[in-house]
């Protein structure tokens, strides 16, 4: 869920037409826009306090075979929570988990690894490296 | 006798017709896109999520492009906005120590694990307006440096393996929420908290620096100031455990603190904090130092400076509250000027009466 919750949607859209699936389903709820109030916690390890709220977007479906799925994610993307709720429920099945897992999951969570690699190498670019300059009376004896 | 109270309609639809008007500009240049502001004015965008208190980058850009760059316009827009959605619910509070640092720097120590991350900063900049940006400049992507990166450690970690600074121990989970509770004071630290997360940048930036003049001085140190993204994660109670929804970026600011200690306690530091929606130090840095100086009276300070009033500081810090009162003045207040305008009056009058009279006294001596 923290995959397809990262994901963008047109990338999603993409790999999840490739795999060809169509089940048919039923939305059990949503999907719907509404707020969650993001915590803090004082000091960062202190008691929690409200920050302020973000935008979500939740949908759950249920498939004909009876399996229910859930999503919820940031931002007010209905198709992507409706997808993500899709492809939740037929996560609910082994076999086709195991397909979900290698055709979607699996390349998007490459993608968003690399992209984050990339930004932490980027970062450490920024690093400071503190040299000391010796002085000559140092070195004297 | 009645008199007109009425009209003014076509002067509105008019004006409102000329507002958009004037947004649009001149229509030989091409028109903002959204993705132009969330994407190249991003500060901007940060502040209006973090003082319209809604995590929500393409409607801040909306905003800020519906009220022709005025940020606190843009911040009231998103407030508006926010109280016609549902609440589904509350976060898990994020852990900023599994931060994905994109900079980290500590005042306090020169060489501490994970180091001194810059990252993008104004800071070292000479602040010369550089020409090339009027055209469309080719620009390189960062410098990337290969290698294993250090965990990042929190400053506090540091200290605190000694016992030289106050401990943060999770305990009230519940915190109350300034949307629901109505504000009495003294405000619980958790309630200020959020105040000051949503509290306008300009004020408390004021504020913060009243304090380093000598407004209640604290002394700080900016112990560590963190900016990345965290994971937010939200209890489903349909599946009974807390899932991912995605990240949100934040500006974690430590400020540590003069010491104090009491027969009880050995000297210690002790702090203020700071966490806002975005990449915006400056205002984690200054929500830092006002919550400390609003801990005075749990510090046992004397309360003598308006940074260390809770009352002051909440109760001003809101711009969306402070622009509807200042702003309000522009409503027609012709009914209670006219009042007021009988008032002077009359008192003239008898002020004239009272002097002639006075001059009938002087003349009959």
């Amino acid at each position: 869920m923290s995959i397809l919750a990262r994901c963008e949607t047109r990338r999603l859209q993409g790999l999840w037409a490739k795999l060809g699936l169509d089940p048919a389903y039923k939305l059990l709820r949503g999907p719907e826009c509404g707020l969650v109030m993001l915590r803090g916690r004082t000091g960062g390890t202190g008691e929690a306090f409200n920050i302020g709220e973000a935008t979500v977007t939740r949908a759950s479906v249920k498939l004909d075979d009876g399996s229910v799925g859930h999503a919820m994610a940031l931002g007010r993307d209905h198709l992507k929570a409706r997808l993500s709720a899709i492809v939740d429920a037929l996560c609910q099945n082994v076999e086709t988990a195991s397909l979900i897992n290698a055709e979607i999951i699996a390349p998007i969570s490459r993608e968003l690894d690399g992209a984050d690699e990339k930004r932490l190498m980027q970062t450490a670019a920024t690093r400071v490296d503190f040299f000391t300059m010796v002085r000559g009376e140092d070195d004297a004896s | 006798m009645y008199v007109s109270v009425k009209g003014g309609e076509a002067a509105i639809d008019n004006a409102h017709r000329l507002l958009a008007d004037r947004r649009r500009g001149d229509r030989s240049v091409p028109a903002l896109t959204l993705d132009q502001i969330a994407e190249q004015l991003v500060l901007g965008v940060d502040r209006v999520m973090s003082e319209g208190s809604l995590y929500d980058r393409r409607l801040a850009a909306l905003a800020i492009k519906q009220a022709r760059g005025d940020l606190i316009e843009a911040i009231f827009l998103v407030r508006a906005y926010r109280t016609t959605l549902p609440r589904f619910g509350f976060a898990e509070p994020v852990d900023t120590g599994a931060m994905l640092v994109e900079r980290r720097i500590s005042a306090c120590y020169k060489d501490l694990p994970g180091g001194q991350l810059l990252g993008p900063t104004f800071d070292y900049t000479h602040r010369l307006l550089d020409e090339a940006l009027d055209g469309d400049p080719e620009v390189e992507p960062g410098e990337t440096r290969e290698g294993a990166t250090e965990p990042v450690s929190r400053i506090a970690d540091i200290l605190g393996g000694e016992g030289l600074i106050e401990e943060e121990i999770s305990g009230n989970d519940e915190p109350d929420d300034i949307n629901q509770t109505p504000l009495e004071f003294p405000l619980s630290r958790a309630m200020r908290l959020q105040s000051l997360a949503r509290g306008d940048e300009g004020f408390l930036l004021a504020l913060g620096y009243s304090t380093q003049r000598g407004y209640a001085r604290s002394h700080p140190f900016a112990g560590e100031i963190r900016i990345g993204e965290v994971e937010v994660e939200v209890f489903m109670p349909e599946l009974g455990f807390a899932v991912p929804v995605g990240r949100v970026q934040l500006t974690e600011c430590q400020m540590v603190n003069q010491f104090k200690g009491s027969a009880k306690v050995p000297p210690q530091f002790t702090r203020g904090y700071g966490l806002v929606f975005g990449q915006s130090e400056r205002k984690a840095m200054a929500m830092a130092l006002c919550d400390r100086a609003l801990r005075a009276g749990e510090l046992g300070e004397d309360i003598v400076a308006p940074a260390q009033d809770q009352e002051f500081v909440i109760s001003h810090c809101d711009n969306v509250q402070a622009t509807g009162f200042v702003e309000h003045l522009k409503l027609p207040h012709h009914v209670d000027f006219q009042a007021e305008l009988g008032l002077v009056r009359t008192m003239r009058t008898q002020f004239e009466q009272a002097e002639s009279a006075m001059e009938n006294k002087e003349a009959a001596e």
